[in-house]
């Protein structure tokens, strides 16, 4: 296929997933507000949204200080902000325009239809309808599309591609949440009730609430949820499943010919599949998760040089 | 009802329902405005969500808008629809041999009936393609050719257009609108289909390849991007078709060959459907500013190592100073009399036309020779003194530069408008393909209509609307 479309089904696949994502992360940080245990403000949920985001110097620039409605409103309909819920849905949107002649007339139409309810809402529509709603609604397409890809397009290279985009997202996205929920949540220490509400939001935030029980039958620590987040390969938003797929993925675009993005993701899975959390955490979370969001990045860049630019 | 001497295509010109009309007639009868108006809704519905949009020129970049969708079908009778394709494919072929003529012997301006100085002095005639040999001889593959109806069985030629015509995909989903919102009338009428241009544009397109790539050529759609107007028809077309739609990014030019760039490497493209202008299909032969073409294909095209539809230099063609020659191209060519007549023109460089044309100006309708989509264009009847003086100004000071016609009887046809269904003028746009082995016509074609009461204008980008068309069995 063109390398042109291979990247732009690619960030199609990463800004669908990125909204998604922008919404669970907002919807975790207004559930631990919520439940209004007094922090300091360096430790404050909507300061620690946007150090996740890296977002803190342009979220200083359009909006000042650091409120629950402004760090809403500035990763919710911000225009100007190119990593809110309606610019990644306008990207990605824009990009499936392009590509309309290499996916499915339901993907655009899911895409487009998505599109045309989020350009004309305002901020007042969002909190009239409840941002509750609201993220639902955004997973709900991003489920939706991604349902749709699953059974409308042939399950080819473009498709993988979007795959690829998809997982990759993800699994920067749970190495940030992850991160930064350790950092803010560090002094509940081994108090259960907190442990159950605050990492418990995390859980519902990233729909891994019943899987924790399902797993553990047991009250909820902030390891546990690590190791779920980090290690577990049935985990759908869990680091290794993420890399196994995209290990997987990349092996099938390779078709044989040992591409270095290849051998990159498959060392990295081997890493998640025979690691240990408490190993992990004994060397330092922070520093693991640090180093996944560069592999995170350094693949994206491999890929990029083995598909798009080969000629 | 029709408006005086205007031919109306349910009506004619004596008010009598025609018999192409009958069930249309008493489908309009039988269906109450409101209907109508849900109906207009949900196809508006559709077509934005399927997103068949248009990008207007002029305004804020990536604006898209719906081109309007009249749910009112026009209609042909089929022996309404012999006539005109005898009549396009025998104008299609005189101008294809035009096109070689002009590119190699040139018998046509010896014999006197093209001055040599209309050609040669012309920027759309292309030297670079002077004795280069195109696959089969052919020119234009796509062509869309304008026609109006002024009465019963007579048809004019109002434009041809012979470089990147487009709006077959209105034509495509219209139809496909058509028939998801009125499955009845699909059933009570017997109507030509017309799902298959696309595999028919690709059979006509592989069968031009180079000839080393005969067997299995691979096609692809050459876009100026999504930000061009018709972006949406070309990655329609491509997707239809089920090959690449590039971008000139996505091209290179190696070993005398054009590759595209794809993740498993180059891949060798045979033959480009390109929808990107001769100005701008190659920075080092031609606009040097238009980054969107690929550099280093005039060279591979003239030595024969990647086919272009249409070729490069139909304009000349086309444009609208040689369209008062095409009926005498014709009869040079064919040696038969035009099946299809053009429109009286007035040729503002001859000084009698000229002379009357400054005189009646304001029943004219005056052109710009090298215009299109309805700008630089003046309707004497509707423009105001002012205009009119403009003109004459513009006329007398580039003589070469304009042409003019009398107002156009363009007939109308019913169509659903604020005021309920009125009479609207329409004209039509049929696409004739042509391969190495002859043409193909697919029974249908682009109807646009004029919305407002009395306009003639029927310019997607000047407000007018498209109508399915329906080209009824024999």
């Amino acid at each position: 296929m063109l390398s042109r479309t291979a990247e732009q089904l690619y960030w199609t696949g990463r800004y669908v997933e990125r909204a998604e994502n922008m919404a669970r992360i907002l919807d975790v940080s207004q559930r631990l507000s919520v439940q209004g245990r007094k922090r300091s403000s360096e430790a404050n949920e909507w300061v620690a949204v946007l150090d996740i985001l890296c977002a803190e110097s342009l979220y200083a620039e359009t909006h000042g200080e650091v409120t629950e409605d402004g760090v809403i409103a500035f990763l919710t309909l911000d225009r100007s902000n190119p990593s809110s819920i309606y610019s990644c849905l306008h990207t990605a949107r824009e990009n499936a325009r392009a590509l309309r002649s290499n996916i499915s007339s339901e993907m655009w139409e899911s895409m487009n239809t998505t599109w045309l309810a989020i350009r004309e809402l305002t901020d007042s529509q969002l909190q009239a309808q409840g941002l509750r709603e609201f993220f639902d609604w955004v997973k709900v397409r991003s489920h939706l599309f991604r349902g749709v890809s699953y059974t409308t397009t042939l399950h080819d290279d473009g498709f993988a591609f979007i795959r690829l985009g998809t997982f990759l997202e993800r699994a920067d996205n749970t190495a940030r949440l992850l991160d930064s929920k350790f950092h803010i949540l560090a002094d509940s220490g081994t108090d259960p009730a907190a442990n159950y509400y605050e990492w418990g939001a995390v859980l519902r935030a990233v729909g891994a609430f019943r899987a924790y029980h399902q797993l553990y039958h047991d009250v909820i620590t902030p390891l546990r949820v690590a190791e779920l987040l980090v290690l577990h390969p049935q985990m759908p938003r869990s680091l290794r499943f993420c890399f196994d797929h995209v290990s997987e993925l990349l092996g099938g675009l390779s078709a044989g010919r040992r591409l270095e993005c290849e051998r990159m993701a498959g060392e990295f899975c081997a890493r998640l599949q025979y690691g240990q959390i408490e190993k992990i955490h004994t060397k330092g979370l922070h520093d693991f998760l640090m180093e996944v969001l560069d592999h995170v990045a350094d693949l994206s860049q491999q890929i990029s040089h083995d598909f798009m630019m080969t000629v | 009802m029709a408006a005086d001497g205007i031919f109306d295509e349910m009506y004619g010109l004596d008010g009598a329902i025609r018999s192409s009309y009958d069930k249309i007639a008493s489908w309009l009868d039988a269906t109450p405005d409101a209907a109508f108006a849900t109906k207009r809704a949900q196809a508006d519905l559709l077509f934005q969500r399927i997103g068949i949009t248009f990008a207007v020129y002029g305004s804020a970049a990536g604006t898209e808008r719906l081109i309007p969708f009249d749910i009112i079908p026009r209609i042909l009778a089929a022996n309404e629809w012999n006539l005109l394709e005898r009549g396009l494919f025998q104008r299609v072929r005189a101008l294809q041999m035009f096109l070689g003529d002009i590119y190699h012997g040139q018998e046509i301006i010896r014999a006197g009936i093209v001055p040599a100085s209309h050609i040669l002095r012309n920027d759309l005639y292309r030297p670079e393609m002077k004795d280069v040999d195109v696959p089969g001889g052919v020119y234009v593959h796509i062509a869309g050719i304008d026609v109006i109806r002024v009465k019963e069985g007579e048809f004019h030629v109002l434009e041809d257009n012979l470089r990147t015509p487009s709006g077959v995909s209105y034509m495509l989903e219209n139809r496909a609108v058509m028939m998801r919102l009125f499955p009845h009338l699909f059933s009570e009428n017997r109507i030509a289909p017309v799902d298959h241009y696309p595999s028919e544009l690709l059979r006509q397109l592989r069968s031009v390849a180079p000839q080393t790539a005969r067997h299995n050529p691979t096609v692809a759609v050459l876009t100026p991007g999504p930000y061009n107007s018709a972006y949406f028809e070309h990655a329609f077309l491509a997707d239809e078709m089920g090959v690449e739609l590039v971008e000139g990014q996505d091209l290179f030019v190696r070993d005398d060959a054009v590759w595209m760039r794809t993740t498993h490497g180059p891949r060798r493209v045979d033959v480009i459907y390109r929808r990107l202008d001769d100005d701008c299909i190659d920075p080092l032969a031609f606009n040097p500013d238009c980054l969107l073409g690929v550099p280093g294909l005039l060279s591979v095209y003239r030595n024969g190592g990647v086919t272009l539809a249409n070729a490069i230099g139909t304009g000349i063609a086309d444009d609208k100073s040689t369209y008062p020659y095409v009926p005498d191209i014709i009869r040079f060519y064919l040696g038969e009399e035009p099946i299809l007549k053009n429109v009286h023109t007035f040729r503002c460089n001859r000084p009698d036309d000229r002379a009357y044309v400054l005189d009646h100006i304001g029943e004219l309708v005056v052109k710009e020779t090298q215009g299109s989509g309805g700008y630089g264009m003046l309707i004497g009847p509707k423009a105001t003194k002012e205009e009119h003086d403009k003109f004459r100004r513009l006329i007398t000071d580039d003589p070469d530069g304009y042409i003019a016609q009398p107002t156009l009887a363009l007939s109308t046809c019913p169509t659903f408008v604020e005021e309920g269904v009125a009479p609207r003028h329409v004209d039509l746009r049929p696409f004739v393909l042509t391969g190495r082995d002859g043409m193909a016509l697919v029974p249908g074609g682009l109807t646009r209509v004029a919305l407002g009461k009395g306009s003639l204008v029927v310019n997607s980008s000047q407000g007018g609307g498209t109508k399915d068309t329906w080209v009824l069995e024999g």
